[in-house]
C-alpha cells in the first residue's frame, strides 16, 4: 500500500559544522506478515524495508527496516551539516514504490 | 475505572495482540537464529560487551506494537574511524530482525531512534560494527505487558 505524505522536522537555518537531530514520520500499515484474516488466511506483508536519507547527494544516514518496525514508522537520527544545501529522503516499499521529501537547509551568519 | 471496564481493556488490548501476532503454534525466534544473524552482520569476529554502545529501551513496554529504542555509540565518527552500522533484534520475536541502521561520517554521531513490535517480554539486542572491525553489543530485558494485565 503506499505511503502518506512524510512528517519531516528538520531544523531551517544551522551553524556550519552543526550536528542536528532529524525526525521523521511516515504513515504506513507496516504489515508484517505475520496476521491471518477472519478465514485464518495468512494476511501478506506489506511494508516499506528501506529509509535513506542524504544531503547534496551524499547518504548520510540509511536504516534496512524489518517488519518488528512499527506501525507508521518514525525514525530519528543526526546529520552534520557543513555548508547550505539540500536534504533528500527516500522510503521504499516491498513493491519498490518510493516516497521522497527533500528540505533546504540554510547557514547562519 | 470500574471493573468491568478495566476487564473489557484487558481482553480486547489481548485480542488486539493476539490478532497482530496471529494464532499461538507460531514459533519465536530461536537462540540460533539469533547468533546467526549476529555472526552474518560481524563476519564472525569477536563481540564485546558494552564498550561505547548504549542502548535504550523501557523497562516495561505498555504496548508490544510500538515499544520505543533508541541507540548511540560513542565514536569519533572520522574517515578513519566510524560506525558502519548497528542492526537492533528482538531476540524472542516470531522474526528477530528490527532494523539495521547505516551511518557514515557525515552522520556526526551514531545515534538513532525508532519504535519497534515486541511479541512479548525478551531480550531485544543492540550489535555495533565500527569501520575498523571492532564489534560491541548491548542487551537490555523490556517487559510487555500486551494484555495491560501484568501478563
Amino acid at each position: 500500500m503506499a505511503a502518506k505524505k512524510p512528517r519531516v522536522k528538520i531544523p531551517k537555518s544551522v551553524a556550519a559544522g552543526d550536528i542536528i537531530t532529524i525526525k521523521t514520520l511516515i504513515s504506513h500499515k507496516m504489515e508484517s506478515g505475520q496476521r491471518k484474516d477472519k478465514e485464518g488466511n495468512p494476511i501478506p506483508r506489506d511494508i516499506i524495508n528501506h529509509f535513506e536519507a542524504a544531503f547534496n547527494d551524499n547518504v548520510v544516514f540509511s536504516v534496512d527496516i524489518d517488519p518488528a518496525v512499527s506501525a507508521n514508522p518514525y525514525l530519528e537520527f543526526s546529520a552534520q551539516v557543513d555548508e547550505a544545501g539540500t536534504f533528500t529522503m527516500k522510503w521504499t516499499d516491498d513493491a519498490g514504490e518510493i516516497t521522497e521529501y527533500s528540505q533546504d537547509v540554510a547557514l547562519k551568519g | 475505572m470500574n471493573i468491568s471496564r478495566r476487564t473489557w481493556l484487558c481482553s480486547s488490548a489481548a485480542a488486539a495482540a493476539t490478532a497482530f501476532f496471529g494464532v499461538a503454534g507460531r514459533a519465536f525466534a530461536s537462540l540460533e537464529e539469533v547468533e546467526k544473524a549476529i555472526e552474518e552482520f560481524g563476519g564472525g569476529a569477536a563481540v564485546e560487551d558494552g564498550g561505547p554502545l548504549k542502548l535504550k529501551t523501557p523497562e516495561i513496554a505498555e504496548n508490544g506494537n510500538s515499544v520505543p529504542v533508541s541507540f548511540e555509540v560513542d565514536s569519533p565518527m572520522s574517515d578513519d574511524d566510524y560506525v558502519e552500522s548497528v542492526m537492533i533484534i528482538a531476540t524472542e520475536n516470531p522474526s528477530p530482525d528490527v532494523a539495521t541502521f547505516h551511518f557514515s561520517p557525515a552522520s556526526g554521531v551514531a545515534k538513532a531512534s525508532t519504535r519497534m513490535r515486541l511479541a512479548k517480554t525478551q531480550n531485544v539486542l543492540a550489535v555495533a560494527k565500527t569501520s575498523t572491525g571492532q564489534l560491541f553489543k548491548v542487551n537490555n530485558n523490556v517487559k510487555v505487558t500486551i494484555g495491560g494485565c501484568g501478563g
